[in-house]
């Protein structure tokens, strides 16, 4: 019987999270929740943290099996800090996004995950890269990826404006993050932010009785 | 005419036959209801597709129960027009016993029944919505395995799962009857954007005391936002 109503849990490719970036008028929030799940029921983890660091102003995080984005994460660590001393000066968001898709690519049968890539270089300011599961490198000015983005595409569609402020821009992630985790029962715990600019990196945790709240709670 | 999809895969009849001689039928759709004071508004999309094909581009699923009641359907294009047709017979043939206008929780309680009957052979989610002089505007949710429940604002089908934040975020209890048309469009027009088994035109319907008001919003008429 042809199902309208496919589970991402049955779909298996998207695990257990909702994660985001979005570009600000003078750099990027990347975010996540901390759900870590095995199965449907059990929580193996409130308060994991998804968003890693890759270089100093370049951050990623992950949609998938978490053990293949901890190997590709860890492979392109080494290559991008490699790389940048071999340039002498800081690695371009560009450049680790491309360590991520040739990793994606290359082992496309192995290897179930996608990724978000955001940050901030001298060449072109904050960008957000998009890696794929297949390995296809995509630039957005925002993004949603997990289970728990199927939920928010129509408020993030709605909401989003190029070029709004740091405060529009947390409050924009922070409602999204809190409606996905309303809705998806992989995703939750806490919100998991980092704000990255030319001058500094922020990492902001938004806890559960902080969350926003709907009409419906 | 139709080939199961068993029999295609084991004589790869693949590339010999379109996409749409094997498939059923299907209403994937948006599909929304929400309850005003004074009445209740409507809105689906307009899209039916058989596989790949968009069979009916313009199809109409808000369907007249009676006078003032009014279901959405979703799921098997099949399936929702004969438990629609069913119900449509046993409520009319229930209030002319009545002498009077029937409730929309009866309407909501005979979908349920049905669908909870035939839950193993069905697949159908019917949102039910109405008017009636006892409890003026009601919004009832029939999802698929045939629970029924009341809700003040109820979203269903394959596009309604892009629109659950777009909705939680922005539903407000007592909206008027205009900002509940707006809301129902911006919406509809959202899940539309995403989802591929949704599309075609708005069409919308109000429920009140007065009676039931219809439109459609074309196309090039939909809300638009900076993304979409």
């Amino acid at each position: 019987m042809d199902s309208h109503h496919s589970y991402s849990q049955v779909k298996g490719v998207s695990t257990g999270t909702t994660i985001l970036a979005v570009k600000f008028n003078g750099g990027v929030i990347i975010g996540s929740d901390s759900r870590a799940s095995m199965g449907e029921s059990y929580v193996s983890s409130k308060t994991i943290n998804k968003l890693i660091q890759v270089h100093d102003r370049i951050f990623c995080c992950i949609a998938g099996s978490l053990a293949d984005a901890q190997a590709v994460t860890k492979m392109a660590k080494f290559q991008l800090s490699f790389h940048s001393i071999q340039m002498e000066s800081p690695p371009l968001v560009k450049a680790a996004a491309s360590i991520m898709r040739e990793l994606c690519y290359n082992n496309k049968e192995e290897l179930q995950a996608g990724f978000i890539t955001a940050g901030w270089d001298r060449k072109k300011g904050p960008q957000i890269y998009v890696v794929s599961l297949g390995g296809m490198l995509l630039s957005q000015p925002f993004t949603i990826g997990g289970s728990g983005s199927t939920y928010i595409y129509g408020y993030v569609d709605a909401k989003f404006k190029p070029d709004m402020s740091l405060e529009e821009a947390i409050q924009f992630s922070t409602n999204a993050l809190a409606l996905a985790m309303g809705r998806d029962n992989v995703s939750g715990g806490v919100v998991h932010l980092v704000v990255i600019t030319e001058a500094e990196v922020k990492h902001v945790v938004v806890p559960g009785n902080k969350l926003p709240k709907f009409h419906d709670e | 005419m139709s080939f199961p999809a068993s029999v295609s895969t084991l004589n790869n009849y693949n590339d010999l036959y379109p996409d749409w001689t094997q498939r059923e039928v299907s209403t994937g759709t948006t599909i929304m209801a929400v309850e005003f004071d004074g009445g209740v508004v409507m809105g689906a999309d307009s899209r039916t597709t058989t596989g790949a094909y968009i069979a009916n581009r313009v199809t109409d699923k808000l369907t007249p129960i009676h006078e003032r009641i009014f279901c959405c359907r979703s799921g098997s294009a099949a399936d929702t027009q004969a438990i629609a047709d069913a119900v449509t017979y046993q409520l009319g043939f229930h209030s002319i016993e009545l002498d009077e206008a029937p409730l929309v929780q009866t309407a909501a309680s005979l979908f349920r029944d049905m669908c909870y009957r035939y839950r193993e052979e069905l697949m159908a989610g019917i949102i039910v919505a109405g008017w009636d002089p006892r409890r003026g505007g009601q919004v009832y949710t029939v999802p698929v395995g045939g629970m029924m429940t009341r809700q003040p604002v109820s979203v269903g089908g394959s596009g309604s799962s892009y629109i659950y934040g777009y909705v939680d975020s922005n539903y407000r209890p007592a909206m008027s009857k205009e900002e509940c048309l707006k809301f129902t469009a911006e919406a509809l027009t959202l899940a539309m954007e995403r989802d591929g088994s949704s599309g075609g035109v708005v069409r919308l319907a109000v429920i009140s005391e007065q009676g039931v008001e219809r439109q459609v919003i074309l196309g090039n008429q939909l809300p638009k936002f900076s993304t979409v």
